[in-house]
């Protein structure tokens, strides 16, 4: 059963126009539909030249987010159905720069990230011994949850704090920060909080909670970033308080 | 107009940033600190599309438990149907298990066991549960894992968002790329001295696939185009489980788990056709089940899309094992199916899934241009012949990833130290593949709507080259990609320079083409039916007559088609049964 719905897309191109735009669509809408499927078949059939970013369309990359109707989502990941509105609004990610159109620049949303050292500090980690370090299943749990972060940046569009503060490293590199602090085989504990123990850093977040809300694998940045400061407060990994935190099943 | 194109130099230069691209910069990386090394990749690095293997990478852990690297050996070798070059497979059997143990000292999330190691499970076509795995996530958590690791290598720098359009080259000697930055249009001459292409598999020639949007075969045409060879194009392989209408992936992880297969009738038809190994026979088996049962009146058809299908029920494995071991499955399911699998079968038909065939190198990684590697599915080893079991492919880019980072490496160090090098780029070259590309594309015409024809084209391949394939079937495919080229389809609508996907579509559409007349034609010269290549015409594997590689030439009236014996060192064909 198809129904006939209206794609608004933001069209853009800081190199040429002075104005930004909005052009029409309409299009049919099975109950399978995705905002994607919309987009790219608009592309495809009545207007080759808009400029949008998609590659997997099964929520893996993260590579499609959007602001539609007013909230960031992955295109791939939205059904037209499930929006409840026969106009469907695209517009380019809030907080990033526009490249054109809705493909938006994740320069320094990238380089945030990095900025976190997101990978395993530990000497024995480059040697190979041909064994692995133990981890026991709750020890995996602990970071597991903020591992399912695709940087798909939903979470950094949706934050009050990067739109107001640029040196703020934003939700998703403050989660990932948590998720390799956390994790057992990293022992750069130190030198991890000392990058984040700024005002520009953990204490920077007003906590809005806009980063849960909008993350579309379930990643609680909100939480990683409690748990940073409640970490610069004098808990630690086996504190009982944190384990508490981690009952919660993510969605 | 040739001295405006910039020139960037690196020693190494990778295209493509999935599991064979990333793992070849960390280790082009760690084999010296003194060689700059560029990841060139049409996507964004950490989005290719090998976040969304699912399942698992196999590997030997527990020999103590009574698994071995033997038995490994010869799962694969007989899962190919004895197409795979048998030293190469030893020598991947023999390095994963180090794989394996280092992606977890960089941070990989493997699923443990209660006592802390590497848990393992189930996969179709192996005598021992020996794919490891991190949920049903495995791609994209070896993804991040590579990506993050690879950000503490200062020498490593990534390229977001570029599209290659060709390989420099001189006396058969690798000079470089040409590619477009998409974000500003600009063409760009890349210089290197050692090149690797991991641009990975070209499922995006068929409709109904598992595979990412951007999985087309521009990479692959790369070297096509440069006068290499492609081997074993025509063994596509088709996934049993690609859901019901979109064609994702539902892992093989959810039979390793213990689902069942349900036509009709409500019977676990796998008992007809693999009475030991069931939904676990590999897969070119249980896709040929599949269709079977369709064709002969026993599944499903969705009223909406047309579509056949048959079930898969996990309802028995119960909730929790569900949501511990298959989450993204059920999230999938529930999302892209309207399915939630605690409560109902899934919908499922088979869907294609991966190319064994590729870029013909060595064992080493080599192609036959000096200098060029290439590893993961882009290239054809071969280790998977004709047929891949689950869980060989994430396995198989750490290795070549890993053996290629380092052959590269040392290959563009030994050019450094050898002062009479020469280190020029042909100029010409980079000039005519310029008007190449903009002349005969950008700044094309036609009416033919290129969307239209790459639908058209993909349902051809869907048509004349899926599970079964006939002679007469795969010529009237070859006449009509034929016919599908001639039309007046390279012109790009979209004037402007900065992020033209319009463009780049139109170059993807053009390597589509060559490379599905490869795949038909390879498909069409082979008169037998092994692994994934079946052919109702000649139903039986021929081992006097193609126990051979397929190698496809680039020609101007089409691949220029020769063969290459198979390596075979301690296992003779034999039938094949599970």
């Amino acid at each position: 059963m198809a129904k006939r719905v209206k794609i608004r897309v933001f069209r853009y191109n800081p190199a040429h126009d002075t104005d930004a735009r909005y052009d029409e669509f309409e299009v049919e809408a099975e109950r399978w539909t995705t905002v994607l499927d919309a987009l790219l078949y608009i592309k495809a059939h009545k207007d080759h030249s808009i400029a949008l970013r998609y590659s997997c369309r099964m929520a893996s990359c993260g590579s499609c987010g959007m602001l539609i109707n007013g909230i960031p989502r992955l295109a791939c990941y939205t059904k037209v159905y499930e929006l409840g509105s026969d106009v469907v609004t695209c517009r380019p990610l809030p907080n990033f720069p526009i490249i054109r159109d809705l493909a938006a620049d994740f320069t320094a949303f990238f380089a945030k990230h990095k900025s976190m050292k997101p990978y395993i500090i530990n000497e024995v980690a480059e040697s190979i011994d041909g064994r692995e370090f133990i981890q026991k299943p709750e020890e995996v749990e602990k970071y597991l949850q903020f591992s399912y972060c695709i940087k798909c940046g939903l979470c950094y569009a949706a934050c009050p704090t990067v739109a107001t503060d640029r040196r703020f490293p934003g939700p998703q590199a403050l989660a990932q920060m948590y998720r390799y602090l956390i994790d057992s085989r990293d022992k750069a504990t130190d030198e991890r909080l000392r990058i984040v123990d700024d005002r520009h850093g953990v204490w920077r977040c007003h906590f809005a909670g806009s980063c849960s809300m909008v993350c579309p694998k379930g990643v609680d940045p909100a939480l990683g970033i409690q748990l940073l400061r409640a970490y610069l407060l004098g808990m630690n990994r086996d504190s009982k308080v944190v384990a508490e935190l981690y009952r919660r099943e993510p969605k | 107009m040739i001295d405006l194109v910039e020139v960037i130099d690196h020693d190494v230069i990778i295209v493509g940033s999935g599991l064979a691209g990333l793992r070849a910069a960390i280790e082009a990386a760690r084999t010296s600190k003194d060689i700059s090394i560029a990841v060139i990749s049409k996507v964004q690095v950490m989005r290719s599309h090998s976040v969304s293997a699912e399942g698992g990478t196999a590997a030997v852990l527990y020999p103590e438990e009574g698994d071995n690297l033997e038995s490994h050996i010869y799962d694969t070798i007989k899962g190919s149907d004895y197409l795979a070059d048998q030293d190469a497979v030893e020598r991947f059997v023999s390095i994963i298990p180090q794989e394996i143990y280092q992606l977890e000292h960089w941070g990989m999330p493997w699923s443990r066991r209660e006592d802390g190691r590497i848990a393992q499970r189930w996969f179709g076509g192996y005598n021992y549960p020996r794919a490891t795995f991190a949920q049903d996530k495995v791609g994209f958590y070896e993804m991040q894992t590579l990506y993050d690791t690879a950000l503490k290598y200062d020498n490593i720098h990534f390229y977001n968002e570029w599209f290659v359009t060709s390989i420099l080259h001189e006396n058969h000697t690798f000079k470089g790329f040409t590619a477009i930055e998409i974000a500003s249009g600009n063409f760009t001459a890349f210089k290197g001295r050692a090149g690797i292409i991991a641009t990975g598999g070209a499922g995006r020639i068929y409709s109904f696939a598992t595979y990412a949007l951007s999985s087309t075969p521009d990479g692959i045409d790369l070297a096509y185009r440069a006068g290499l060879a492609l081997k074993d194009m025509e063994f596509v392989q088709f996934h049993p489980t690609g859901i019901i209408p979109s064609g994702i992936l539902i892992t093989e992880g959810a039979r390793g788990e213990g689902g069942y297969l349900i036509n009709k009738d409500g019977e676990r038809f796998m008992k007809k056709y693999a009475p030991n190994k069931l939904e676990l026979a590999s897969r070119d088996v249980v896709s040929r089940a599949i269709i079977t049962e369709i064709s002969e009146g026993r599944g499903y058809r969705d009223e909406d899309t047309g579509m056949d299908y048959v079930l898969l029920d996990l309802r028995h494995l119960g909730e929790e094992k569900i949501k511990e071991r298959l989450a993204g499955i059920r999230e999938i399911a529930i999302k892209f199916a309207g399915v939630d699998p605690i409560d109902e079968p899934i919908p499922i038909r088979p869907v294609c899934h991966y190319m064994m065939g590729g870029i013909h190198v060595d064992i080493d990684g080599k192609t036959e241009m000096e200098g060029l590697y290439s590893a993961g599915e882009a290239a054809c080893v071969s280790i998977n012949g004709a047929n891949r079991l689950g869980a060989n492919s994430t396995a198989e880019c750490l290795v070549w990833g890993r053996i290629t980072g380092e052959l590269a490496a040392k290959h563009a160090l030994r050019l450094i130290s050898s002062r009479s090098a020469d280190n020029s780029i042909p100029r010409d070259a980079i000039a005519s593949e310029e008007k190449r590309i903009y002349d005969g594309i950008f700044h094309g015409s036609g009416d033919e709507n290129p969307y239209e024809v790459r639908e058209a084209l993909t349902k051809v391949m869907d048509e004349h080259a899926y599970v079964f394939r006939t002679g007469e079937s795969l010529a009237e495919g070859i006449r009509k990609v034929r016919a599908l080229r001639e039309k007046a389809w390279r012109h790009v609508d979209d004037k402007a320079k900065e992020y033209n996907t319009n463009f780049i579509h139109v170059l993807e559409l053009d390597s589509m083409l060559r490379v599905c007349e490869v795949v038909l034609v390879g498909a069409y010269r082979r008169l037998e039916s092994r692994g994934a290549h079946a052919r109702l015409d000649y139903p039986k594997r021929d081992d006097i007559n193609f126990l051979k590689h397929t190698l496809a030439y680039y020609g101007e009236d089409g691949p220029q088609i020769t063969y290459l014996p198979v390596r075979i060192t301690r296992y003779q064909p034999a039938e094949r049964k599970y």
